[in-house]
């Protein structure tokens, strides 16, 4: 399957980061293109979260670089880039006391230049981002008092709010439900095809990274195993090289993308 | 609360009409007692004699030492909160007044006894305390409850028998000054000194409201800050540099004075939210009336004598600071 993919959003080339002996990154090539939606997967401790990091500039490589639009990392002031790249860590950080509105609201800080108050243009954009994560009713619950899902879907909100150009998530679903698993990886799809968002996701999830990624990246010990599209990367043989368990692949009905399925014999 | 400029501006006029009650009340207050007709007189300038000099150069000199003081607190209990994300951070808490106090006293044995040199090593003692507690506090970003009270307590530990044996050299009629001075004391105001802090305290102000969204993130956490767009360890020096100049010279002038950067900024966000914007104006100026009716009861409460303020603060603050402790993580934070 060839995918036609836009300019190169965000790109880094010979990534390697570690202490000493230690490496938990070791040449890792990737570039996201506009419009796409890249997936991580790898096992755990396989440097995903850490290539996030570096992804979004606040781990400063030990070796190799990262573009964004164009630009090397190290040339954006900290604003600079959160003008262009929004990320959602794995742990959503929320200030404590705020409600759901103030948190994203927070969220457009680095298109407000020296303004000191939100102004109409930013009430809207916050508005649509609590529109699209669901979060509408919640308004003016404060942050302590949501659930795990309920934050996550927030953290992706305040995301959104700055209207990046591209987009890293740490386990954007690891905390939700079925429904509002499908709601977020449809939104994202959504947006990716309607502005241009490039996206790029670390999922433990195989089959739903599987079923909305464009391209998936499988890292095991802070290596590249693979790259491709889900039918290139989701097989057996690659995943019990990454994984070292036995799984099955087939087709999932509605979209006719790889399934995964473990194979454990009884004993 | 979201925080509006209409907002911001109510909230402003609401506590300044009760810093200028705060005022009038402390004014009207004392061992002497003034008459309203006395009191007009002074506020025309009629009023001679004893009450004159009582109300120009004792209660108001008094008052708004207090009111500058108090304001400088609640600003920095407010800072030390969000940047250490701990409801509980606060600069008596902390030992950072400690520090500033050592300082203080270390320049009163050098010989560097006057206003500025004072001022200056009390900053000196204040920053190298925060640079400690910023230390401590590095590797998470973020300061646990226990490692925040435990720090606090050695360094305060420190300090108060570096105070002790500093004091111990010294003469003996020097002691009774330097004892009130160590519970916060404001009887010895002058508008020398207000004149001193309060340039220092509108300056600090002014930068830390600069600072009041990058504060909002930081609450949230270094990560998602860093994230936003925020440049994380240069705004965490540039708040600790103005956090321990405030303290330095509130400390060298008025001793320590403990809790109000507990209780003001909470008892705001009770009523006005967590948002910067409003918390920090609102903290300044509800700290300024908090810290003159807290020293005008130090005044009266055992009449003629008198209590050093931080007596007072400490009984009010002490028991807020185990409630919100036991309270940890509900609504309040």
């Amino acid at each position: 399957m060839v995918v036609k993919r836009g300019p190169i959003a965000l790109s880094g080339q010979g990534l390697g980061f570690g202490y000493g002996d230690s490496q938990v990154i070791r040449e890792v090539d990737l570039s996201l293109a506009q419009g796409e939606l890249l997936g991580i997967i790898g096992p755990n401790g396989s440097g995903k979260s850490t290539l996030l990091g570096l992804l979004c500039g606040l781990l400063p490589p030990n070796a190799g670089t990262v573009e964004l639009l164009g630009r090397s990392m190290g040339s954006y002031t900290r604003v600079e880039v959160a003008r262009r790249l929004g990320l959602v860590p794995q742990n959503a950080e929320l200030a404590p006391g705020f409600t759901v509105r103030q948190t994203v609201l927070t969220g457009r800080f680095a298109l407000q230049g020296g303004r000191m108050f939100e102004n109409q243009g930013d009430l809207a954009v916050a508005q649509q981002a609590l529109v699209d994560t669901g979060l509408t009713g919640l308004t003016q619950r404060r942050t302590g008092e949501l659930s795990g899902g309920e934050r996550q879907r927030l953290a992706l909100a305040r995301a959104l709010a700055a209207e990046p150009q591209v987009l890293l998530l740490d386990e954007p679903t690891s905390a939700l439900d079925l429904k509002h698993q499908l709601g977020i990886m449809q939104l994202l799809e959504n947006t990716c095809a309607r502005d241009g968002l490039a996206v790029c996701l670390v999922s433990h999830d195989l089959n739903l990274a599987g079923m909305f990624c464009h391209r998936l990246l499988l890292i095991s010990q802070g290596k590249t195993l693979a790259q491709g599209t889900p039918e290139e990367v989701l097989t057996p043989d690659l995943l019990a090289q990454a994984y070292g368990v036995q799984v099955s692949v087939d087709r999932e009905p509605s979209r006719g993308r790889p399934r995964v399925t473990l194979s454990a014999p009884r004993p | 609360m979201r925080a509006t400029p209409s907002r911001l501006i109510t909230v402003c006029l609401a506590l300044s009409a009760l810093l200028l009650l705060a005022l009038l009340v402390g004014l009207w207050l004392g061992t002497v007692s003034i008459g309203p007709g006395q009191f007009w007189d002074w506020l025309t300038g009629h009023l001679k004699g004893a009450s004159a000099i009582i109300l120009g150069q004792l209660r108001l000199p008094r008052l708004l030492l207090a009111a500058l003081v108090g304001a400088c607190l609640g600003l920095c209990g407010a800072v030390f909160q969000a940047i250490l994300r701990n409801p509980l951070a606060e600069p008596f808490i902390l030992g950072v007044s400690g520090g500033a106090a050592c300082g203080a006293v270390v320049s009163v044995l050098i010989g560097l006894s006057g206003l500025w040199g004072q001022a200056a090593l009390a900053f000196g003692g204040a920053l190298g305390t925060v640079g400690l507690v910023l230390a401590i506090a590095r590797r998470r970003g973020s300061m646990e409850t226990s490692t925040l009270i435990l720090t606090g307590v050695m360094i305060n530990a420190f300090f108060t028998a570096l105070i002790m044996f500093v004091i111990s050299t010294t003469t003996d009629q020097k002691l009774h000054a330097i004892l009130f001075w160590l519970y916060g004391d404001l009887a010895a105001a002058n508008l020398t000194k207000v004149a001193l802090l309060l340039p220092v305290t509108l300056g600090g102000a002014g930068v830390i409201f600069f600072f009041a969204r990058h504060l909002n993130l930081l609450t949230a956490g270094s990560v998602a800050a860093a994230s936003m767009g925020v440049a994380v360890e240069r705004v965490k020096m540039i708040m600790f540099l103005v956090v321990s100049l405030l303290v330095g010279v509130t400390v060298s002038l008025s001793g320590l004075i403990g809790f109000v950067g507990l209780m003001v900024p909470h008892l705001v966000r009770m009523t006005l939210g967590h948002d910067h914007r409003l918390l920090l104006p609102a903290s300044a100026l509800f700290g300024a009336s908090f810290l003159m009716l807290a020293d005008t009861v130090a005044r009266i409460i055992i009449s003629p004598s008198a209590l050093p303020v931080g007596v007072v603060t400490a009984f009010l603050g002490a028991p807020f600071f185990v409630l919100l402790m036991a309270k940890r993580g509900s609504r309040w934070w």
